[in-house]
């Protein structure tokens, strides 16, 4: 009998993403839906979805959607949270969601310690819009309001996401990772499975930045595309943990982790 | 048997909430409406259930959103310039047909303006605010117990049309200290089914304004038309005071209506013969009423504490043909019943004169 090795996650829907060729989000909606199966809570999370290339993650997902207004998800999903403690909200935001009009949102959530998820999809642009300039889009780098590349004069010097928010207490696991070759996919896939576990042991926030590809705004191959993360974005944002508090050690190291709380 | 305490305005709006089920309060100091978000502070939590103070109410909305998005009763407090922050949420939420409470004490404006209660919010929260095609309900109590009362009423509206709801009262009121008979604590709620609780033994459920397909959309829209239109048609409130005999009608709601109330019956034993129209909801609007007594009245004076804005939506009830005075006051200042008298017998000395 043919052994079955590679198949769509059971947490994801059968349909096709409006995602571009090339494009990191899907990979990201893969390893959310197999984390979703791993830890078999697709009938306990909520994806809310934000505004920009995520805005219609949820349709992706086999479980409950919500969709936060620009820069809101954070806030939107403590809610859920306090509300209904038993579900396991979770973000998808993009770097100017996230880092440019919901930093408050962001800042504050983390701050307050909620014991949500959040996914940062870092591709240093503005994909959704046509390829404006980001938060962290890199100084030097084209885009369609920064002609002549980001001049730090004019337009200031990227957001470094984790650092910045790994200097507050409440976060409990803030971590970066990429998606530039398959080493690093598997990496992220186990960080986003790892801040599902953060959730349901009740440690508090996690925040999961993801480097991910651009090829249509950044007008390269999708293949040069992640040679662009590896040689240039990496630099500028260095990939590790940036905080992982000892409840997360313990979660990460210890046994039978994946039993829900 | 009821039980009858004194209350400050606003108390009585987060006790209402309570008395509601209101089971998730989020919030963003501003005066002059503090006092709900502090009251909650306490109640909310001894009763094991959700107090957040947000980091601005731009959160305190979206959290709105998160909450009445699970099918618990929520609500928001905050005044003109918060408002104007929440409108980006309140959208979504009339878009989504999210049920929630927002409740605007108005302040005067525009800009920060100043802390004194006033009525410049009407046309922000009557008309619209946000972006798009949407209807809000719109409540405006006129006394500490109206606000217990008509606060309650706004969560069940709000259930009942999966819309959002205003409160919107001045802050005189939110203020004030009046004696309330302290309602029944509501134990039914409506089944949610929509309500986002985990996709478990049934197809996911999803909340969202957003719709890819341009082809789809309009029918989308077309559905919360045709729900405003059902509001409209069953949900008009308001209160007449002699207006049987009345040659002159005050249109007036919240505090102004307190002052027009005494205006009219002074007018009374002036041998002016005075009503009063006193909308409880601002939308729907009680053009209705107000048209069928513009059939046989002639003269109306809206009396409110702004500019002059209620008195567009009085003029397009009424018609041309009816002559709509203005008695205001506005930035932040009480309106004396005394000006409104002195408005009617002008108005009253006029028709004596034709």
């Amino acid at each position: 009998m043919d052994k079955v090795i590679y198949t769509k996650p059971e947490a994801m829907e059968d349909r096709f993403t409006h995602y571009c060729p090339g494009c990191g989000h899907s990979t990201i909606t893969r390893l959310i839906a197999e984390a979703l199966d791993t830890l078999k809570i697709q009938e306990k999370a909520v994806c809310v979805s934000s505004i920009g290339c995520s805005v219609s993650s949820y349709y992706y997902f086999k479980c409950d959607g919500l969709e936060a207004a620009h820069g809101r998800a954070p806030a939107v999903a403590t809610a859920i949270k306090r509300c209904r403690p038993e579900l396991y909200p979770f973000t998808i935001q993009g770097d100017g969601d996230l880092a440019a009009i919901g930093t408050a949102e962001t800042v504050h959530a983390s701050a307050r310690g909620e014991n949500i998820v959040l996914f940062f999809v870092n591709n240093a642009i503005y994909g959704m819009t046509g390829g404006q300039m980001a938060p962290t889009t890199l100084v030097g780098m084209n885009s369609t309001s920064t002609p002549g590349g980001r001049k730090t004069d004019t337009a200031g010097y990227p957001i470094r996401v984790c650092e910045m928010l790994a200097t507050l207490d409440g976060p409990a696991y803030i971590t970066r990772v990429s998606l530039h070759n398959p080493a690093n996919v598997r990496k992220a896939k186990k960080a986003i499975e790892t801040a599902f576990r953060v959730q349901m042991a009740g440690l508090g926030l996690s925040l999961v930045e993801i480097l991910s590809p651009c090829p249509i705004s950044w007008k390269l191959e999708p293949t040069n595309a992640l040679k662009f993360i590896e040689e240039t974005m990496i630099k500028q944002y260095p990939l590790g943990d940036f905080k992982v508090i000892d409840g997360v050690k313990a979660l990460i190291e210890g046994v039978n982790p994946c039993s829900p709380k | 048997m009821s039980k009858k305490v004194l209350m400050v305005g606003n108390v009585a709006i987060a006790e209402g909430a309570v008395l509601a089920g209101c089971q998730a309060y989020f919030g963003y100091p501003i005066t002059p409406q503090n006092e709900i978000l502090e009251h909650l502070s306490k109640r909310l939590p001894e009763l094991g259930r959700v107090f957040l103070q947000t980091e601005s109410e731009l959160a305190a909305i979206s959290m709105v959103i998160g909450a009445g998005a699970t099918g618990v009763r929520a609500m928001t407090s905050t005044s003109s310039p918060g408002f104007s922050l929440q409108q980006e949420g309140i959208s979504y939420m009339a878009g989504a047909q999210i049920p929630g409470v927002i409740v605007n004490v108005m302040r005067g404006g525009p800009g920060l303006g100043n802390i004194g209660g006033a009525q410049g919010d009407y046309f922000q929260a009557v008309k619209g605010g946000g972006h798009g095609d949407y209807r809000i309900i719109n409540l405006a109590p006129a006394s500490v117990q109206e606000m217990m009362d008509l606060t309650m009423l706004a969560f069940e509206l709000a259930d009942k049309y999966r819309n959002p709801t205003f409160i919107l009262v001045d802050g005189f009121l939110g203020q004030a200290m009046e004696p309330v008979i302290i309602r029944d604590a509501v134990t039914k709620f409506p089944a949610k089914p929509w309500a986002i609780t985990g996709a478990k033994g049934r197809p996911k459920n999803l909340l969202d304004s957003f719709e890819m397909n341009p082809v789809n959309y309009p029918s989308r829209v077309k559905k919360l038309l045709d729900k405003y239109e059902i509001i409209r048609r069953n949900e008009v409130r308001f209160e007449g005071l002699l207006l049987e005999d009345a040659e002159i009608v005050v249109v007036a709601y919240g505090s102004a209506s307190r002052s027009a109330m005494s205006a009219v019956k002074l007018a009374r034993t002036d041998g002016i013969k005075a009503g009063l129209l006193r909308p409880i909801t601002l939308f729907p609007f009680p053009e209705k009423a107000l048209r069928e007594l513009s059939l046989r009245i002639q003269a109306f004076l809206v009396a409110e504490l702004s500019g002059g804005q209620m008195i567009e939506d009085v003029r397009l009830a009424v018609g041309l043909d009816c002559e709509v005075d203005l008695v205001n006051r506005y930035a932040g200042v009480p309106l004396p019943a005394e000006e409104i008298l002195e408005s009617l017998r002008g108005i009253a000395l006029k028709q004596r004169k034709n």
